[in-house]
């Protein structure tokens, strides 16, 4: 375990030596991404400058900031030590704990924003995810996760109005579930886009829910509590239905599984209706069981597949859309829109959710938030990392011919090549099928939202270690079948935490809608959260100009400004309780999250270029439309109208999310003046000091594969 | 480290992780708070537990 400081030695002399040829390494590989021009860039180059840099911000920053900055006391007891109840609070193995953590923070996020973000070349994507995680995200998550603790595990919206005050508070809690509502509409089409006119994948999904109703019902009458056992007939079952989707696609079931992004829009609502109001046990638990499987599993995989592989890099460093802003997947330059495009993987507001809910009244001693909070963030950068890599081992005519809107690329392959050669990109109609014949698909154009990208680029990569060309389709519809199963928990989970707020916040208004247990106003809540992200769901997916162009922009503005919250809030916990030397270490991240996101709101509002500005685009529509006239991509004055409604509604909701954090930011820049400005030190809202009594071995298995406490040893 | 003992230590880590650990946990608990008690059988303190998964919803993240 960790060492206090006061008996720290000087490093030894090995210690020095590995840490130089890790900085050594890290530097190489940094020089390599960021010089070489021209020449083919290994992807191998990517890992190395990742795990570098993690390993120096594990050891160093996250070091300085745990000692230094949080004063982190193992003598001090934890909430699950003081408060063990044996169910919400118990001290749990940091090595459990950071599975916990991690299950809970990594899903479809760092996959889907790298993927997008590649139209901007593979540099600043990369520079972001690493210096933007071991900056700004892993500190985030580790600072709230820490305050968090301190204060018996409050949650969020709960620390913002006791640090800030009521108006801080509400803002942060309006903020958070209008962002949520956007994050579940999102995720929801991101599924939707992989799924339609898909078969293979349809069926694959669809099967997911009988899969996961047979492991809830073996669970609960059959083998209570034998989770692993069924976790494995469940994960044995979901490669079956993979491999089974080959056959219905071939089959004549083919037709009954092949459907319209409007039906999947349909049947997605439907299915989180129902998700949020059955009993957890039926369909919830077993599916979270299988997902967390599933994600463990995957992205173990992916990581083997890039390093064996280690392919090359067919993206350019940085493409021309970088600093043109004309770019096909999401409009705007490199600044600010990479950084809202790559939100999680990098900084995700979201993980102070998660790092200020159930984790904190987990931990068994304080130091543990290092490795729990910036730990786990780590982790989901890496998962970005290799996100961005598949995506950029894709030739790029076939990334552009799958990612472009489909007002853009049309309906065939060959309109879909003309319009990539348009774009400067080339990919003959022959290829561009032969790429989709290869994965078992019918076509590939248009493919939008992340995720058949990806999934095109991890069966390259996997198919190259397991199972050879073969395999291709297999791996493909793996990795769609991963990514969809991810983004339904999510949007599972999310619908009953969206209902759980909705009941909390009108319960204060009408009581009986806060009873959790009175079925009408469960039913009423659930059905208002699943209108309110499928009403979203619904326009993205008519939307002439590409839900995932519109839309991704407000998701990952609506995701940064939550991380700007959060980094409010620990700033003003830090000034509050006297660090104000040390504010620094969140101040300068959520400076830097506070310019990106309201510049990106900005512009988002203001742009007078109607491909960026929400307002500019309405008025161009709303222009056409009055004098008759059709514009492209619209075909008709229905599709006009469209636009003209989802561009107002929104350009409204950019600057609701932006006028939100403003109020917060002001609120807390009060609150902290005061503070500065005060004789003495302001009431303190920690749970008071109470000296630990736990003892906390290595871990059962005090052996070599503790990496971390050799880490930890100065 | 053996291989023995790394199989060990995977079914160790997937078990303390999915929760199938939860009932040993409660029993040791049980005896230490109320001995003589007989515990609830493992059936009905799975219940319990997802149950109250109803009520107290986890978010996952994007």
């Amino acid at each position: 375990m960790t060492t206090p400081d006061s008996t720290r030695s000087r490093p030894s002399w090995r210690s020095i030596l590995i840490w130089t040829a890790i900085s050594v390494a890290a530097a190489a590989a940094w020089g390599v991404i960021a010089l070489v021009r021209g020449e083919e860039v290994s992807a191998f180059w990517l890992v190395l400058a990742a795990l570098g840099s993690y390993a120096i911000g594990y050891r160093f920053y996250a070091r300085f900031i745990a000692t230094k900055v949080l004063r982190v006391d193992d003598t001090r007891a934890t909430p699950a030590e003081r408060l063990d109840d044996g169910v919400d609070f118990q001290p749990t193995d940091r090595r459990v704990l950071l599975g916990h953590h991690f299950a809970a923070v990594a899903g479809a996020g760092p996959l889907v924003g790298p993927v997008l973000a590649a139209q901007m070349g593979y540099l600043p994507s990369t520079m972001w995810i690493i210096i933007g995680a071991i900056f700004a995200g892993c500190v985030q998550d580790m600072v709230v996760l820490f305050i968090s603790m301190r204060r018996n595990g409050r949650s969020l919206g709960q620390l913002a109005r006791d640090e800030i005050g009521p108006i801080g508070g509400a803002a942060a809690l309006i903020g958070v579930f209008s962002i949520m509502i956007i994050l579940l509409a999102v995720l929801a089409l991101v599924v939707v886009n992989a799924l339609a006119a898909s078969p293979w994948g349809t069926f694959s999904i669809a099967m997911t829910i009988p899969i996961a109703l047979l492991m809830g019902f073996y669970m609960r009458t059959l083998r209570p509590g034998r989770v692993l056992e069924t976790s494995l007939i469940g994960v044995a079952l979901l490669v079956l239905a993979i491999i089974a989707g080959g056959w219905v696609q071939a089959s004549s079931w083919a037709d009954a599984f092949t459907l319209s992004p409007q039906t999947l829009v349909f049947c997605l609502v439907i299915y989180g209706f129902l998700a949020a109001v059955l009993p957890v046990w039926m369909l919830l638990t077993p599916r979270d069981y299988l997902s967390t499987f599933m994600k463990i599993g995957t992205i173990g995989l992916l990581a083997i597949g890039v390093l064996i592989v280690a392919p090359i890099l067919q993206t350019e460093a940085i493409t021309d859309f970088a600093v043109s802003g004309t770019g096909p997947v999401f409009a705007g330059k490199l600044f600010p829109f990479v950084f809202i495009t790559i939100a999680c993987g990098a900084l995700s507001g979201f993980h102070a959710l998660i790092s200020s809910g159930t984790t904190p009244k987990m931990i068994q001693k304080e130091s543990q938030v290092r490795m729990i909070g910036y730990g786990a963030m780590l982790m989901e950068s890496f998962v970005a990392v290799m996100a961005l890599i598949a995506a950029c081992i894709l030739d790029p005519g076939l990334y552009y011919a799958m990612n472009a809107p489909a007002g853009v690329l049309g309906t065939t392959v060959e309109s879909a090549s003309t319009a990539v050669a348009n774009l400067g990109f080339t990919i003959s109609p022959q290829d561009l099928q032969a790429a989709a014949d290869a994965v078992g698909e019918e076509s590939l154009v248009a493919r939008t939202g992340g995720a058949p990208t990806l999934a095109v680029g991890m069966s390259e990569i996997l198919s190259s270690v397991f199972g050879g060309d073969g395999l291709k389709a297999f791996w493909y519809h793996f990795a769609i079948m991963f990514e969809a199963l991810f983004i339904l928990t999510t949007v599972d989970a999310g619908t009953r935490v969206g209902r759980f707020m909705l009941q909390d916040t009108l319960g204060n208004v009408w009581k009986p809608l806060g009873r959790v247990s009175w079925k009408p106003g469960i039913w009423a809540t659930s059905a208002v959260v699943v209108l309110a992200w499928g009403y979203f769901l619904y326009a993205g997916v008519n939307d002439p100009l590409g839900g995932i162009n519109q839309l991704f922009p407000l998701f990952g503005i609506a995701n940064q400004l939550l991380a700007a919250i959060a980094l409010t809030v620990a700033t003003t916990v830090l000034v509050k309780s006297g660090r104000l030397k040390w504010a620094w270490v969140t101040a300068v991240p959520l400076a830097w999250v506070a310019i990106v996101t309201l510049t990106a709101s900005w512009q988002k509002v203001f742009s007078t270029d109607p491909r960026i500005g929400f307002f500019a685009q309405r008025e161009r529509y709303a222009d056409a439309l009055n004098q008759g006239e059709v514009l492209a991509p619209a075909k008709d004055l229905d599709q006009m109208q469209t636009v003209v409604t989802n561009s107002t509604v929104d350009g409204v909701l950019a600057a609701f999310f932006a006028l939100l954090v403003v109020i917060v930011i002001l609120n807390a820049a009060w609150i902290c003046w005061r503070a500065v400005r005060a004789t003495e030190p302001l009431p303190s809202t920690e749970a008071p000091y109470v000296e630990s009594k736990l003892l906390v071995s290595a871990g059962r298995f005090s052996s070599t594969k503790d990496t971390d406490a050799a880490e930890d040893r100065p | 480290m053996t291989v023995r003992r790394l199989l060990g230590l995977v079914r160790w880590y997937l078990r303390e992780l999915t929760g199938e650990t939860a009932y040993d946990r409660y029993v040791e608990r049980h005896r230490l708070a109320h001995p003589g008690v007989p515990a609830m059988p493992r059936r009905e303190f799975e219940r319990w537990r997802t149950d109250r998964g109803d009520e107290h919803p986890r978010a996952r993240c994007c």
